[in-house]
This record gives C-alpha cells, sequence and structure tokens, in this order.
C-alpha cells in the first residue's frame, strides 16, 4: 500500500493550465468516481482551487498508481495535449507526498504564506470524498492527520499572526494613531480598486462617517452607494480634511493635490488632533513634504509595502518552525502506514501456524484414542502455547520492523522463511522518494 | 530598623532586576518571531520574569516603608529619603495595577528605570529615622507630604506617557516599524494617559501645596515664606501644569504638545526634589 499525489500548482503551471485542469464543485463526485475506478487506485481525494490541482490516492503499486493519476488528469482536460500537462504535474509518494499535503493545508504551499483559505478548501475537498464514499482507512487517517497538523501549525507558530495586505496595513497603522477606529471620521478622494480597499476595511471598523469625494461628482455618488457615506462636492475637500481624521488619496492627478499650505491651516484649525494621510495614487496626490508638519502623519503607497514586507519576512521565519513540525508529523503518520503491511503477513503467519498446529493434532489424537475430553483440551491447550510462545518474538519484530528503512526486506525474509508465496508482495521495493517531474521547486522554497 | 534596611536592599536588587529585564524587553520582538520555538519562549519568560521581579520588589518596598512607619510613629515622607522612596513605591504600584489591568507591559520599560532610579538616589541619602520636634510632627505635614507626592506621582506618569508618545510619533513620523513601534500603545491612549495623568495630579498637588502652607502656619507662623526654594519652585510647577490643563481644554494644547509640556513639567518637579530637606 502507498500513498500517491500527483498536482500542479501555481509554481508549477500557468493559469491557462491550472482553469483547464480545475475540477469544479459540480463535477467534483463525477471525477472521484472516475479515478477511483482505476483498478490501480484503492482510495482517492481531490483538491482542487484557483492555485493548485492536487489528487491524492492509495494505490498497491507505485508505478502502476503514478500513471493512473497522470491518466487520471489528461483525462480531466482532454483538448489539452498531454506534453502540456505533464510537465507541469509533479509527482510524490511516502512520507514526501505526506509532507507535501501537510504543506499545503498548513498553507507554506500558497502563495500567501499563512493565508487562511487553504485549510478550508482540504477539509472541504475531504468531506466531499467522504461523501462520496472514495476514501478508506489510510486515506481518512492521513487527512484527519493533516487537517490537524494544519491547526497545530496555526496554533503554534505565528505564521499568520502579521498582517500582509495593504489595506489591512493601512488600518493597522491608523490604528497605532487612533486607537480603536470607531467614532473616527474618514475622507475618500478618488477612487480606485486599493483605494476603495482600503475604505472598505475602515468602515469595517465602524469608523462614524465617510466622505467620498471625486473630480466627476456622480462617480461620488456610486462609490457612497456601494460603500455607504456621503458624497462631498470636489471643490470642499480641504474643508472636509478639518473633521476627518482618516483620509485616503487615490486620483489620477498627476501632481499634488494637497500641499503643505493646505494641511497647515487643516491642522491649525484642528486644534493638534492629529491627522493620517494615506496616498495609494502613482503619481503621488500629497505632498511629502507634509509630514514635517507636526501631528501629520503621511504614508505613501511605498511606506504601506514597507509596513508589510517586514511581516512577510515574519512568516517567511515562521514558516520554517512549521516546516519542522511537518517533517515530524509526515515521519509519524508514514511509519503507521509501513506497519500496515505487516498486517497481512502475520495474519497470514498466524494462518499458517494454526493450521499445521492443528492438524497435528488431530493426527496424534487418532493414536490416542484412549484420552479423555479433559486431557484432549490439556494437549490442545499446549501445543496452541507452544505455536503463541514461538511465534512472538518474530511477530513482534515484524510488526517493529515493517515501518523501519528495510521494512520490506524484512518481510521478503519472514515470507521465504514461513514459505508463505502466496500471499501478495506489500509494495514492491522502496518506491522512489523524490518527485518525477523537473519543475516542482525544493519543497522548502517558498517564493 | 535592620529589617527595613534589609527589605530595602531587597527591593534595590528586585527593582534592578527588574529594569534590566524590562530594558531587555525593549528590543525583543513582542510576539514570538525567532525562529526557533526555544528562543521564543525566551522573550515571553523574560517578560515574565521582569514583572516577577517587580512584584516581588514591590512587596519587599511595602514591607520596608511599613517597618519604618513603625518605628518612626509617624507619618511618613518628611525628608528627600523618604520622600523618593515612597515615590518610587507608588511608581511601581500604579505600574502593577495597569499590568494587571491592561497588560501593557512596555510601561514597565518607562516606569521601572524610574522608580530604580529614585530608589537609588534615596539609598545614596542618609536614611536614619530622625525625631521631627514636637511643633513639626502634626497631622498637617503627613497630609501634605502625602498629597503633593501623590501629586508628583501623577505628573511623573503623565511624564512617562509623554515620552512613550514622543517616542511611538517618531516612530510613526519616520516609518519604523521595529519591535518598539509594536510594543507601545497607540499616540491616541498615550494622549489620554497623559490628560488623565494631569487632570489627577493638579488637585491632588494644589491640595498639597494648601495644606502644606497650613502645616506652615500651624507650626512655623508664617503661611508662605517667599525666602524658600522650595515653595516658589512648587508654585512655579503648579502654574506650569495650570497652563498646560488651561491649554489642553481652552486651545487644544493635546497629543504632541501636551506631551513635551509633560515631559518639560517633570524637569520642575525633579527639582522640587532637591530642594527638599536632605
Amino acid at each position: 500500500m502507498n500513498i500517491l499525489l500527483v498536482g500542479l500548482n501555481h509554481r508549477t503551471a500557468p493559469v491557462t493550465i491550472r482553469e483547464r485542469l480545475a475540477i469544479s464543485e459540480e463535477r467534483l463526485g463525477e471525477a472521484l468516481y472516475r479515478l477511483t475506478a482505476d483498478p490501480a487506485i484503492e482510495e482517492g481525494l481531490i483538491l482542487s482551487t484557483c492555485n493548485r490541482v492536487e489528487v491524492c490516492a492509495v494505490a498497491r503499486e507505485t508505478t502502476a498508481g503514478f500513471a493512473a493519476l497522470q491518466r487520471f488528469l489528461l483525462a480531466t482536460a482532454p483538448d489539452l495535449p498531454a506534453d502540456q500537462i505533464l510537465p507541469c504535474l509533479y509527482l510524490y509518494t511516502g512520507v514526501d507526498g505526506l509532507r507535501h499535503l501537510m504543506r499545503v493545508a498548513s498553507s507554506l504551499d500558497s502563495l500567501v504564506i499563512g493565508e487562511p483559505q487553504i485549510l478550508g478548501q482540504v477539509k472541504e475537498a475531504f468531506e466531499a470524498a467522504l461523501r462520496h464514499k472514495t476514501t478508506g482507512v489510510i486515506l481518512n487517517k492521513v487527512m484527519k492527520k493533516t487537517i490537524s497538523v494544519a491547526k497545530r501549525v496555526r496554533t503554534e507558530t505565528e505564521i499568520a499572526a502579521y498582517a500582509v495586505s495593504i489595506s489591512y496595513a493601512a488600518v493597522a497603522l491608523a490604528k497605532k494613531i487612533f486607537g480603536e477606529l470607531n467614532g473616527r471620521a474618514a475622507l475618500l478622494i478618488g477612487a480606485g480598486e486599493m483605494a476603495e480597499l482600503a475604505a472598505r476595511h475602515l468602515v469595517s471598523q465602524r469608523i462614524s462617517s465617510l466622505a467620498i469625494t471625486n473630480r466627476n461628482y456622480e462617480r461620488a455618488v456610486d462609490l457612497v452607494q456601494a460603500l455607504g457615506g456621503t458624497p462631498v462636492p470636489f471643490e470642499d475637500f480641504v474643508a472636509r480634511m478639518v473633521e476627518s481624521d482618516i483620509v485616503i488619496c487615490s486620483t489620477g492627478a498627476p501632481d499634488y493635490l494637497i500641499g503643505v499650505a493646505e494641511v497647515s491651516r487643516v491642522v491649525a484649525a484642528r486644534q493638534n488632533r492629529p491627522i493620517f494621510f494615506i496616498d495609494i495614487s502613482v503619481p503621488r496626490n500629497i505632498d511629502p513634504a507634509i509630514n514635517t508638519l507636526d501631528n501629520v502623519f503621511l504614508y505613501d503607497i511605498d511606506d504601506l509595502k514597507v509596513a508589510v514586507e517586514g511581516n512577510v519576512r515574519l512568516r517567511e521565519a515562521e514558516a520554517l518552525k512549521a516546516e519542522v513540525i511537518i517533517v515530524e508529523e509526515a515521519e509519524r503518520v508514514s511509519h503507521w502506514l509501513k506497519s500496515l503491511d505487516a498486517i497481512p503477513m502475520i495474519v497470514a503467519l498466524r494462518d499458517r501456524a494454526e493450521e499445521i498446529r492443528s492438524a497435528e493434532v488431530e493426527k496424534a489424537f487418532g493414536k490416542m484414542s484412549s484420552l479423555t475430553p479433559e486431557q484432549r483440551a490439556a494437549f490442545d491447550a499446549a501445543t496452541t502455547a507452544i505455536v503463541n510462545k514461538l511465534l512472538h518474538h518474530p511477530l513482534t519484530v515484524l510488526k517493529a520492523e515493517a515501518a523501519s528503512a528495510n521494512g520490506n526486506m524484512v518481510l521478503e525474509a519472514a515470507r521465504r522463511l514461513f514459505q508463505l508465496q502466496s500471499l501478495p508482495i506489500p509494495s514492491g521495493p522502496e518506491p522512489p522518494e523524490t518527485e518525477a517531474s523537473a519543475c516542482h521547486p525544493p519543497p522548502d522554497q517558498g517564493d | 530598623m535592620i529589617a527595613s534596611a534589609f527589605f530595602f536592599k531587597a527591593t534595590l536588587l528586585f527593582y534592578l532586576l527588574g529594569t534590566t529585564f524590562f530594558l531587555l524587553h525593549l528590543w525583543g520582538r513582542e510576539r514570538r518571531e525567532m525562529s526557533e520555538s526555544d528562543r521564543a519562549n525566551q522573550g515571553r519568560w523574560s517578560r515574565r520574569f521582569a514583572i516577577g521581579v517587580t512584584a516581588a520588589g514591590f512587596l519587599c518596598h511595602t514591607v520596608a516603608l511599613a517597618l519604618r512607619v513603625r518605628v518612626a510613629n509617624y507619618v511618613l515622607f518628611a525628608d528627600r529619603h523618604e520622600a523618593l522612596s515612597f515615590f518610587s513605591w507608588a511608581m511601581v504600584l500604579v505600574f502593577l495595577c495597569v499590568e494587571i489591568r491592561r497588560r501593557i507591559h512596555i510601561l514597565g520599560s518607562f516606569i521601572l528605570p524610574l522608580a530604580f532610579l529614585s530608589l537609588v538616589s534615596a539609598s545614596a541619602l542618609p536614611n536614619e529615622v530622625r525625631n521631627l520636634n514636637r511643633t513639626l510632627k502634626s497631622t498637617w505635614l503627613g497630609v501634605h507630604t502625602t498629597l503633593s507626592l501623590l501629586g508628583i506621582v501623577a505628573f511623573a506618569l503623565a511624564f512617562v506617557s509623554g515620552l512613550m508618545y514622543l517616542t511611538q510619533e517618531r516612530l510613526l513620523k519616520a516609518k519604523q516599524f521595529g519591535p518598539l513601534y509594536d510594543k507601545l500603545p497607540s499616540l491616541y491612549l498615550l494622549d489620554q494617559w497623559n490628560a488623565t495623568a494631569i487632570l489627577t495630579g493638579f488637585p491632588l498637588f494644589t491640595l498639597g501645596i494648601i495644606s502644606g502652607a497650613l502645616w506652615s502656619q500651624y507650626a512655623v507662623g508664617v503661611l508662605w515664606a517667599p525666602d524658600n526654594p522650595k515653595q516658589i519652585l512648587a508654585i512655579g510647577v503648579w502654574l506650569f501644569y495650570l497652563m498646560t490643563l488651561h491649554g489642553r481644554v481652552t486651545i487644544g494644547w493635546r497629543a504632541k504638545r501636551a506631551a513635551r509640556l509633560a515631559v518639560v513639567g517633570f524637569a520642575g518637579v525633579v527639582l522640587i526634589f532637591l530642594t527638599l530637606s536632605p
């Protein structure tokens, strides 16, 4: 039995290929059945998000299993030629597969390290597979473990603790100046996706009022409908600044709209109350010199990026801690998986011994017809005890050694020693532990 | 008396440890960030240790002060040693209260050095219990010293929050988002502290001055001695804080200006300590 994983992600495949291979929720059931219908596949699970498609399976035979998974992915996008898909795939098996799965669920493999959605998506993928009954003992255990490891990573490291989005950084800065933001007034000058996002973030912090102004008054009214607040004529925005604690500026103007003279007047009118300017426009619309005025705090887009960059580095440092946890946990699950290989052997060995014992006991009873039932029972018990005692140590060693590096050798030796040739071969020689595809980056690299 | 001195020395040691660890805490990151998990826990461990030794020091200090009151059998804080010692005790008390309620650990990094310094100055001064003569010993003296010192403690807290405000303001302007920036509270909160501290300290200090004048009238027979530098300084400091308060209420002397004023005003408070009877 081996665990196999074939997939592609935002690093190995361009979006044009990812979108073709993506399996939507409606098609997931059909895909799961198609996957597990392949005789080489015992259990299967599909994780499909906008950044990745991962197919995880349990197969009796590694090579045949990988072939089946690749076949499955090629059939998912039949109109794409195989030579476009295959170079994007990474193939993992054994402990590497487990590690990859855990890294994905812990969002170490995500575009933004520590992003929270992926764990939910992994859970959904598992639930879908459970619903369609395409997982079994092994994948159920592996997935439960993977999800719990991802949770452990979240609680034991600070991988998600530091904000990494620009609009979040703006809110965090505002909080360092104003404390809680409820009751604060904000002014949005201009429009633009990022400014809108920042304004949305502020609204979610329950600011008391949001004024929106735009050279095109209609546009301001439109935005007010989307975000709430009040539209302000463009000519009045300087006057409006007096009442505003936070000013977000993002217009297409080619030069400074707000200069030192205006802001000095505003600050004087505000009686030293701090005012926080966020200039998201490029080229900038606010004269950087206003930052030298007392109680004025100006941040442009680069400053916000700097505020976030430190956090990106912190997340990366946290990711290293997470890798340690994952290596250890993957090793543990892999150990358990390998120990499963010994079970059929143990059962066969017991059966074989019992078969011999009962045959011999019957033979002996045939020769000794004068035995009382008590004597027969004692004879029976004695032979059973001999067999159990003889087998006890070999079975213990088999169980323990099956999970070790040379487990297959031990199993093979036992097979030969006890003549258990009829048993299926567990999983062949140790499978290749590295991915076959060249386009996959080293597993510890986040980009 | 020996017991009191022992506890006093123990307090000094504890505050020294507290100061050291709180200053170290300034550089470490508040949340765990270092790559190895054991180093990460160390950050928290050192902070807990700093708070622990500070609390232990505070208990020793309380015992030392209580023993001294019992021996002397009069209300304390008549000389510079006792005043500084009480000042230090009250600052740490405030810190511990804030620590329990709001967990703003960085306050310790500002208060503990101040408390330690004032306690060191106290230890350098003669500390034998003096026998005040009967006329000087009166309830008014106790009321005067206690109220004035509590006022001064509040001004010191305004100073501390002003200092923190100016630091955080500079970090925000310079866009340096280091560990110190993370740990310092918001400008708004620091300005609130400043306002609250002066608003509390000013009436206490006022009552301290009035009770001092009454005590002087009762003990020496003069309400106001124009040649006493302490009294002149106290009136100066009182006027300064009156101006600060008035400015905040009427013409918006808040935020950075208020922080600066609180820092400057504290210089006058330090001078008052220097003019106290040794």
